[in-house]
């Protein structure tokens, strides 16, 4: 066991199916020379040479397109996406083309790309620095979504997703990524997929969240000791969802509460709160309850941290649960 | 230190008019020419007949490529069958120049799943639908086989108005950086629906644009297969060296619809169409090889009744392909599919009573 901060997990990881896989690439803004912004990819371009850590031009389309080809070519290309609004351009390349590429082959040929960014609020930097865009890659068919909120899970679901035969966007939370630290296995560590995790057992309410807000949530059970018992699901990875993880603790606790910081409308909440509608409506004690950024652009940063979903709003939902 | 001239602004021309313009030759054997002008008259007879099936009902929506043949064919001679072709909708049927059957590409038009290719089985890539975005694609193979140390060159197809695309810019500017072994084609036939390239572009001509790319523009007659060939046969050359990318500009004049659901009397030139239709490609070239002594009227009507031919069995093989059972909905969207895609298969069967 290695004692890493959450973005040395990510460097682990690049370095270890790097080392791995000599098909791997990594590509971006940034990534090679300075080892990227925020060093996620430090050392890689030293280690595996100028051709598989690769400092592109900025242009995030043209970096995903690029990949696209690069697949076709028999890379396994990791791109990094600077920051979460700078991704938006590249959504060009992944709803045209890299989650519908495999079907248009008819299966014929894989696409065996990461696409992976730090994103998030609560770090005080200038607009488009702070988004939470998970839901807009969740929705497009063909790919799928992890976000670890440990360093353990950071460096196993890039793994996961760096092996994975489809395109697999790895949200990285930035907030954390230098005050989550913790123990990672050394050398090869993958955490498969689709498995959510029990971050804290609890028997009177589940608090669902994912990246960021895991942290939060965990706070606010604290927060919530002597008036209830709370259990933290981090999902870990949005799709495929882990809906057993899901309705089993639903059906345990018979109240949840879903914390995301993007905006609300259709937010990826959304997505929880109707498959427990669906699937677990007998089970529940009360409404599905959402705790989440607004319907607006992410504010100013001196008042971001009225955006952000805090320890209190969350304590908040679950006592008007529990008071219902 | 390489250097980039600036793009040429006459147009390169082999073939003549059998008068006062006189032809040019190209380094090609009977034999290659023969070929060459099959590839012509398949592709147009390709298109032809789509033309009909379409008002038959037997296709559906369909990108006409009536006097693009050229451009097609001429460019992608000039390839070995290990380079990759990255194709628009324009050039869908492109692959047939590959082995493809032609029942292939009826049944994309057909919105028949038997008419999804593996590209690996012709190095055609899938046919780009969103305009330009596989510009980036061509260049991020050409530069990984570059990488992986493997002699591949890659050819993207676009039209005039891609030119004005982001994924083209961001395309064009990572070729030229990483000097990736790729052709970027565009076939400008002046038109992007109803909107002329002067609309497009305040360039004097698109192959200007490839300066800024830092890579050579080439500019040529898009109806004269012939020099459509050498260009890209010397385009090919300098990506194969290792000289990086070139964006060949083959002109011409859009004779026909965008598509089938088009309807070009509101804005188009008729009488340029006019002009541009006596002139068109595989009868130029046909005249050009009648000329040469290399091809003979019974010959070409031989290679016009076998392309004929050919489009008959690829209809009916194309209209005999058994219906699409509804779980291809679910198929080959992920290597791993979710659960969830069987439930909501035997959900949809209950319903549907199969």
């Amino acid at each position: 066991m290695a004692d890493l901060l959450l973005v040395e997990a990510v460097n682990d990881a690049l370095h270890v199916e790097m080392e791995r896989d000599a098909a791997v690439m990594v590509i971006g803004e940034d990534v090679g020379r300075l080892g990227g912004v925020f060093r996620a990819t430090a050392g890689l371009q030293d280690r595996f040479g100028a051709d598989r850590c690769v400092d592109t031009p900025l242009a995030e389309a043209g970096i995903l397109g690029a990949a696209v080809g690069l697949c076709m070519a028999g890379w396994r290309p990791v791109c990094e996406m600077q920051y979460d609004a700078f991704s938006y351009p590249s959504l060009d390349q992944l709803i045209n083309h890299v989650g519908r590429y495999r079907w248009r082959t008819r299966g014929k040929m894989s696409f065996p790309l990461v696409v992976r960014m730090p994103y998030g609020g609560g770090v005080r930097a200038p607009e488009l620095h702070d988004d939470s865009p998970e839901t807009y890659y969740v929705h497009t068919p063909g790919v799928k979504v992890a976000i670890p909120s440990t360093p353990a899970d950071a460096k196993g679901l890039l793994a996961a997703a760096i092996r994975d035969p489809d395109p697999v966007v790895v949200l990285e939370p930035k907030l954390i990524y230098r005050t989550a630290r913790g123990d990672v296995p050394e050398g090869e560590h993958v955490v498969p997929l689709g498995e959510a995790r029990v971050a804290r057992v609890g028997s009177d309410a589940t608090l669902v969240a994912y990246g960021a807000m895991v942290p939060v949530a965990e706070r606010a059970a604290d927060a919530l000791v002597g008036e209830a018992s709370c259990e933290v699901l981090d999902l870990r990875t949005l799709k495929p969802l882990d809906e057993s993880a899901l309705l089993a603790s639903a059906a345990k606790t018979g109240r949840v509460v879903v914390v995301q910081e993007a905006p609300r409308t259709c937010g990826y909440g959304a997505e929880v709160a109707a498959v427990l509608a669906e699937k677990a409506i007998f089970d529940l004690r009360g409404p599905v309850v959402r705790v989440t950024g607004y319907d607006v652009p992410y504010p100013y940063w001196q008042i971001e941290d009225a955006y952000m979903p805090s320890v209190e709003r969350v304590a908040d939902a679950v006592r008007r649960l529990l008071h219902l | 230190m390489s250097q980039v001239l600036p793009a040429e602004g006459g147009l390169r021309r082999v073939i003549g008019d059998g008068q006062a313009l006189l032809d040019g030759e190209v380094d090609l054997t009977p034999e290659q020419h023969l070929d060459l002008y099959r590839g012509l008259v398949l592709l147009r007879t390709y298109d032809e007949r789509s033309l009909v099936y379409h008002r038959q009902g037997r296709v559906g929506t369909y990108a006409i490529f009536w006097n693009h043949e050229a451009m097609q064919a001429g460019s992608a001679f000039a390839l070995e069958s290990r380079d990759w072709i990255f194709p628009s909708y324009r050039e869908s049927a492109i692959g047939l120049l590959r082995g493809m059957p032609a029942s292939t590409v009826l049944s994309w038009w057909r919105g028949h799943p038997a008419g999804w290719w593996n590209p690996e089985d012709y190095n055609v890539a899938s046919i780009c639908v969103p305009i330009g975005t596989h510009v980036p694609h061509a260049v991020g193979f050409a530069w990984g086989s570059r990488l992986k140390r493997e002699d591949r060159v890659a050819i993207a197809y676009f039209g005039d108005g891609a030119t004005s695309e982001g994924s083209f810019h961001e395309g064009a500017t990572f070729a030229g950086v990483l000097k990736a072994p790729v052709i970027l084609f565009c076939n400008n036939n002046q038109w992007a629906i109803s909107t002329p390239v002067a609309a497009q572009t305040a360039a004097p001509t698109l192959a200007d644009k490839a300066i800024g790319y830092g890579m050579p523009g080439v500019r040529v007659d898009g109806a004269d297969v012939l020099a459509v060939y050498e260009a890209t046969r010397e385009a090919v050359a300098r990506a194969r060296t290792g000289e990086g990318p070139t964006f060949v500009e083959a002109v011409t004049y859009r004779t026909a619809p965008h598509a089938t659901a088009d309807d070009p009397s509101i804005y188009i030139d008729e009488e340029r169409v006019e002009e541009e239709k006596e002139n068109e490609c595989v009868g130029r070239y046909e005249r050009y090889l009648l000329r040469m002594g290399v091809l003979t009227d019974l010959e070409a009507e031989e290679v016009k009744q076998e392309a004929l031919e050919l489009m008959r069995t690829a209809i009916a093989e194309a209209e005999t392909e058994a219906p699409a059972d509804v779980s291809l909905v679910f198929e080959h969207a992920l290597a791993d599919p979710p659960a969830s895609f069987a439930d909501d298969l035997l959900e949809l069967r209950r319903i549907l009573g199969g």
